[in-house]
C-alpha cells in the first residue's frame, strides 16, 4: 500500500528494471557499437563475476548482515586453485577444492558473527583483511600466470569455465559466454531458494525481526552462518571464473569488489537493514553497473569521470526507489 | 483548553477509516474515547496533533480554527500525545529520552546534565515511580518504559493531554499512581483524552465518553449516567453477554510440570503444574518475574536450572526450537519487539511459525500459506485489507490477533500467553477468551499471565501469584478474589 503505483505496477519493486531499460535505450541510441549482439554478450560475461558475488551478498544483507570479505575470498580461493594447478593436481580437483575453501572462508566470517558475536561489518572487515594477507603470503605477492598450460589434466574444463562460449546451433555469430550461463543458472537457484523454500522464509524472518524469528523456532545462528557460507562459495566461484578467463591469478584480484556487489544489492531495492528485498532486483542492479561500465568505456569516458557518473546513477536510482 | 473536531474524514489508500467524525473536549475534563480495535481512535487523535493530515473536516482549539502540520506544532500549542506505540530510544538513558529535542543547554551549547537529571528525577518523584533516570531504556520493562513516556509528556506544560492506552502495560499499583497524576492534572485545568479498552478504568476516571464504531461517530455520553451495557451496545452494535465465557469441560490429567526452576538473579524455586484443559492464571506485580519465568520455560534464557516434565516425562528445553517441538506455544508480552515481523504481511507472520504445515520437502506452497492466513483472518476476525496487509498498519488489537493466530495453528499441547489481551477491545477480548476456552476444551494446558486482575479471576481455574521471583501461592479459582491475590502479590500471606 505504501508503494507508488503506476498503471497498477508497483514501481518500488521494479524501479531498478525501469532504470536499466532506460540506460540501455539511451546508450543504444548514442552508440552503435554498444547496441551490437556481441557487445551485449560480452557485457553479460563482465556482469557475471559481480553478479555471482552480489547474489551471495543479497542473502547476507537480507539477514541484516553484510559481507565485506567477498573480494578477498574471491582472490584467496582463486590463488588456492592456481597453486594447486601449478602443483600438478588435475584442474577439476583444484576447482572443487577451491570452491570448498571459499565456503569455509565464508563460514569463518559466519562464526565470528554468530559464535563470536561480532557485528557483521567488523567480523568481515577482519576476514577481508586476513584473507587478502593470506593470498599475498601464498604467492609472495607475485602473479601466477599461464595456468591453462600448467594443468596436468582437465585444462579444457579450466579454460571453458571463464573463457568458453556456448555456440548457438543456428548461427555461430551468437556465442553465449559460459559465465553468463552459470550466472543465469545460479540466479534461478537463488530465486527458488529465496521465494519457494522454508529456508528462504527463515532468511527474511531473521532479517526482519531476529527476536521474533528465534521465538518461533528459527535457528537464527544457523541461518546466519549459512548465508556467509553461501557468500563465500559464490565469491570463490566468481574468482575461479575470473582466473580461467584471464589465465592467471594474482593476489590483488577483486580489490573493491565488495563495493560493487553492495551497490548492486542496494540498487536492486534490498533494504540494508535486512528483511526486505528481491533477488531479481539484484540482477537489475548488477546489470545497471555492468551496462554503465561497458557503455562509458565504449563512449570513451575516462575512468575518473566514470566513477563519478556511476555514483550519480546509483544515487538517482536509489532515491527514486524510495517509498 | 477545549477542542472541537468536526466532519473529519480520513482514508489510507482506498480504505476510509474515518467518516464524518466529530469530537469535542471541554476545559478540564477527562474524556474517554472508546471503540473496537481499528475503529479509528488513534487515527482521530493523530489527526488532531498533525501526525496525519485529514482529508476533510475542521479542528477548533478554544474556538479558533487551527491546522497543525506536525506534532511539534501541536506540542507548542500545548497539545501533547502519549502514543500507544512506545516511542523510545532504546540505547539511551531515561533522562536522555525525556529531554530529547529539548535539552537544557548552558553556555557554548553544552548540555547541563546535572540540571536535566534533577528535573527528570523531580518528574519521576511527582509520578511516584522508582525508575533510575540514568538507566538505559532497553534495560527497563515495557511498563517502566511506558511510565517514562508519561513522564516525558508531563515535562511539557500540557494543556491538552492525549493518552492512548497508557495503562496497557502497567500493573495495578502503577495504574493507581497514574490515575492520581491524571486527576491532579484535571484539577489544574488540563483537558485529557483517555483511550482505553478497560471499562473499569473509564468509570473510575472519566467524565464523559465518546464512542466510535467502524470509523463513524456514534455518540457522547455522561459517564455518571451511562451503563457498561450501553457502551458495549454503542461500540459493537450488539450485546456481548457474559464478559468471561464459561467453560463446561472436565479438567484432565497433569500435562505439564515445572520443578525447581531457578535463575541466579530473576527467580527461585518455581514449582507448578498444569493439567489438560486447565487454565492457570499467573498474577503478580510488574517486575515480579512472571515474564522471565515464561521465557525460561520456553528455553529463551540462559543460566536457568530446573526440570520440566511433559506428560510425565522429563524434557530438556535449551532453546525455543526444542520448546516448540515439545509442544509448547508462547505468545509473548511485547508484540512489537518479539511477537511480530512488523514490516511483514499477516501471511508472512503466520507462515513463519507454521513452516512445516505449509511446506513439503522444505518447498513452500503459496496456496497453503495463503489459505492459512485467510483462515487466521476469518477465525480471529482480523480487521485488514487482506492477507498481504502489513502488520505495522494494523491497529494494536488486530496485531495481537495475528500473534495468536500464528501460534494456535501450530497446535500446541501447552499454550503460554503473556498478557494476551493487552490493548485489545472488549469484543475482541471475548473472542480471545473464546479461543482460550476452545484450546482448553481440546485438552490444551493453558498458562495465562495477565496484569488485568478481573481477567485472571474471570478466566483461571487456578491462580498462581508470583512475588519477587517466587511462587507466593496458588489459589483455587473459585476461592480467588482481588484481595487474596493482591495480598500474595505484595508479599503478604493468607
Ligand atoms: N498508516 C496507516 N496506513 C494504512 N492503514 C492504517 C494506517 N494507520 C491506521 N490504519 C488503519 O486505520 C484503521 C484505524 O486504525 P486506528 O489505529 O486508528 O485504530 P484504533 O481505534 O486506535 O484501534 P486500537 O484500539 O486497536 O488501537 C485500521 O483499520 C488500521 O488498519
Ligand atoms: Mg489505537
Amino acid at each position: 500500500m505504501k508503494d507508488k503505483k503506476i498503471c497498477g505496477v508497483k514501481i518500488g519493486e521494479y524501479g531498478a528494471f525501469i532504470a536499466l531499460i532506460f540506460l540501455v535505450l539511451a546508450l543504444s541510441a548514442i552508440s552503435p557499437e554498444f547496441r551490437t549482439a556481441s557487445n551485449f554478450l560480452n557485457l553479460l560475461r563482465q556482469a557475471s563475476f559481480n553478479g555471482l558475488i552480489a547474489f551471495g551478498m543479497t542473502c547476507v544483507i537480507l539477514t541484516g548482515g553484510i559481507d565485506l570479505s567477498v573480494g578477498s575470498t574471491f582472490a584467496l580461493s582463486a590463488i588456492i586453485c592456481a597453486e594447486m594447478i601449478m602443483y600438478g593436481l588435475p584442474a577439476p580437483v583444484a576447482v572443487l577444492f577451491a570452491l570448498a575453501c571459499g565456503t569455509v572462508l565464508g563460514i569463518v566470517s559466519g562464526l565470528l558473527v554468530t559464535k563470536g558475536r561480532l557485528q557483521p561489518f567488523i567480523a568481515t572487515l577482519i576476514t577481508m583483511t586476513a584473507y587478502r594477507g593470506m593470498a599475498m603470503i601464498l604467492t609472495d605477492g607475485k602473479p601466477i600466470s599461464r595456468l591453462a598450460e600448467h594443468c596436468s589434466s582437465g585444462s579444457f574444463i579450466f579454460k571453458a569455465m571463464g573463457k568458453g562460449n556456448l555456440v548457438s546451433i543456428f548461427t555461430d555469430a551468437i556465442k553465449i559466454p559460459i559465465p553468463a550461463i552459470i550466472l543465469i543458472a545460479v540466479f534461478f537457484a537463488f530465486y527458488f531458494l529465496l521465494n519457494y523454500t522454508t529456508y528462504g522464509r527463515r532468511i527474511y524472518a531473521t532479517g526482519s525481526n531476529e527476536k521474533c524469528a528465534a521465538l518461533v523456532g528459527v535457528n537464527i545462528n544457523k541461518v546466519k552462518l549459512s548465508v556467509y557460507a553461501i557468500s563465500g562459495l559464490m565469491s570463490a566461484l566468481a574468482g575461479l571464473l575470473m582466473i580461467s578467463r584471464v589465465n592467471s591469478a594474482q593476489p590483488n584480484l577483486g580489490v573493491g569488489y565488495e563495493l560493487d556487489a553492495i551497490a548492486a544489492v542496494a540498487l536492486g531495492g534490498t533494504s540494508m537493514n535486512g528483511g526486505r528485498g528481491k533477488i531479481a532486483g539484484t540482477v537489475a542492479g548488477v546489470l545497471i553497473i555492468a551496462v554503465l561500465n561497458n557503455g562509458l568505456n565504449i563512449l570513451g569516458v575516462t575512468s575518473y569521470y566514470q566513477e563519478v557518473i556511476k555514483a550519480l546513477v546509483i544515487l538517482i536510482a536509489v532515491l527514486s526507489d524510495r517509498k | 483548553m477545549n477542542v472541537e473536531m468536526k466532519g473529519i474524514d480520513k482514508s489510507f489508500g482506498t480504505n476510509q477509516v474515518l467518516k464524518n467524525v466529530e469530537f469535542s473536549l471541554r476545559d478540564g475534563e477527562i474524556h474517554a474515547l472508546m471503540g473496537e480495535n481499528g475503529s479509528g481512535k488513534s487515527t482521530m487523535m493523530k489527526i488532531l496533533t498533525g501526525v496525519y493530515t485529514r482529508d476533510a473536516g475542521k479542528v477548533f482549539v478554544d474556538g479558533k480554527e487551527v491546522v497543525y502540520n506536525n506534532p511539534q506544532e501541536a506540542e507548542k500549542a500545548g497539545i501533547v500525545f502519549i502514543y500507544q506505540e512506545l516511542n523510545v530510544l532504546f540505547d539511551m538513558t531515561v533522562e536522555e529520552n525525556m529531554f530529547m529535542g529539548k535539552e537544557i543547554v548552558g553556555p557554548f551549547g553544552i548540555c547541563d546534565k546535572a540540571a536535566m537529571r534533577k528535573q527528570a528525577q523531580d518528574v519521576m518523584d511527582k509520578l511516584g515511580v522508582n525508575i533510575p533516570v540514568d538507566a538505559v531504556m532497553s534495560d527497563l520493562s515495557v511498563g517502566q518504559q511506558q511510565m517514562v513516556e508519561i513522564a516525558k509528556a508531563l515535562m511539557v506544560d500540557a494543556k491538552v493531554l492525549i493518552m492512548d492506552e497508557p495503562t496497557a502495560a502497567l500493573t495495578q499499583s502503577e495504574t493507581r499512581t497514574l490515575f492520581e497524576v491524571v486527576k491532579g492534572l484535571r484539577a489544574k485545568g488540563v483537558s485529557i483524552v483517555y483511550i482505553s479498552h478497560r471499562m473499569e478504568e473509564l468509570f473510575e476516571l472519566c467524565d464523559r465518553i465518546s464512542i466510535l464504531r467502524d470509523g463513524e461517530y456514534v455518540g457522547t455520553r455522561d459517564m455518571k449516567t451511562v451503563t457498561m451495557e450501553e457502551i458495549v451496545q454503542m461500540m459493537i452494535g450488539r450485546e456481548i453477554g457474559e464478559r468471561f465465557p464459561k467453560r463446561e469441560h472436565k479438567i484432565g490429567e497433569e500435562i505439564f510440570r515445572v520443578e525447581n526452576l531457578n535463575h541466579p538473579k530473576l527467580f527461585r524455586d518455581v514449582n507448578f503444574n498444569v493439567r489438560a484443559g486447565e487454565v492457570l492464571g499467573v498474577a503478580g506485580l510488574m517486575g515480579a518475574g512472571r515474564t522471565e519465568i515464561m521465557h525460561a520455560i520456553f528455553g529463551n534464557m540462559p543460566n536457568v536450572t530446573g526440570k520440566v516434565f511433559i506428560d510425565g516425562k522429563e524434557v530438556s528445553i535449551a532453546n525455543p526450537r526444542q520448546a516448540i517441538q515439545a509442544g509448547i506455544g508462547f505468545i509473548t508480552e511485547d508484540r512489537k519487539v518479539e511477537g511480530l515481523l512488523l514490516e511483514k504481511s499477516i501471511c508472512e507472520n503466520i507462515e513463519i511459525a507454521n513452516l512445516d504445515r505449509i511446506s513439503e520437502n522444505n518447498v513452500v506452497s503459496f496456496a497453503k500459506s495463503n489459505e492459512l492466513a485467510q483462515a487466521g483472518i476469518d477465525d480471529f476476525k482480523i480487521r485488514c485489507f487482506g492477507t498481504d496487509h502489513e502488520c505495522v498498519n494494523l491497529s494494536g488489537g488486530n496485531q495481537q490477533k495475528v500473534v495468536l493466530a500464528k501460534w494456535i495453528y501450530t497446535n500446541p499441547k501447552i499454550l503460554i500467553l503473556d498478557e494476551p489481551t493487552r490493548g485489545v477491545d472488549i469484543g475482541a477480548k471475548k473472542e480471545i477468551y473464546n479461543v482460550i476456552n476452545d484450546m482448553a476444551a481440546k485438552g490444551v494446558a493453558v498458562i495465562m499471565v495477565s496484569s488485568e486482575l478481573p481477567e485472571v479471576l474471570g478466566m483461571a481455574d487456578r491462580v498462581m501469584v508470583i512475588h519477587d521471583g517466587q511462587v507466593a501461592g496458588i489459589i483455587d479459582g473459585a476461592e480467588a478474589d482481588q484481595q487474596k491475590v493482591m495480598t500474595l502479590a505484595t508479599g503478604g500471606s493468607l
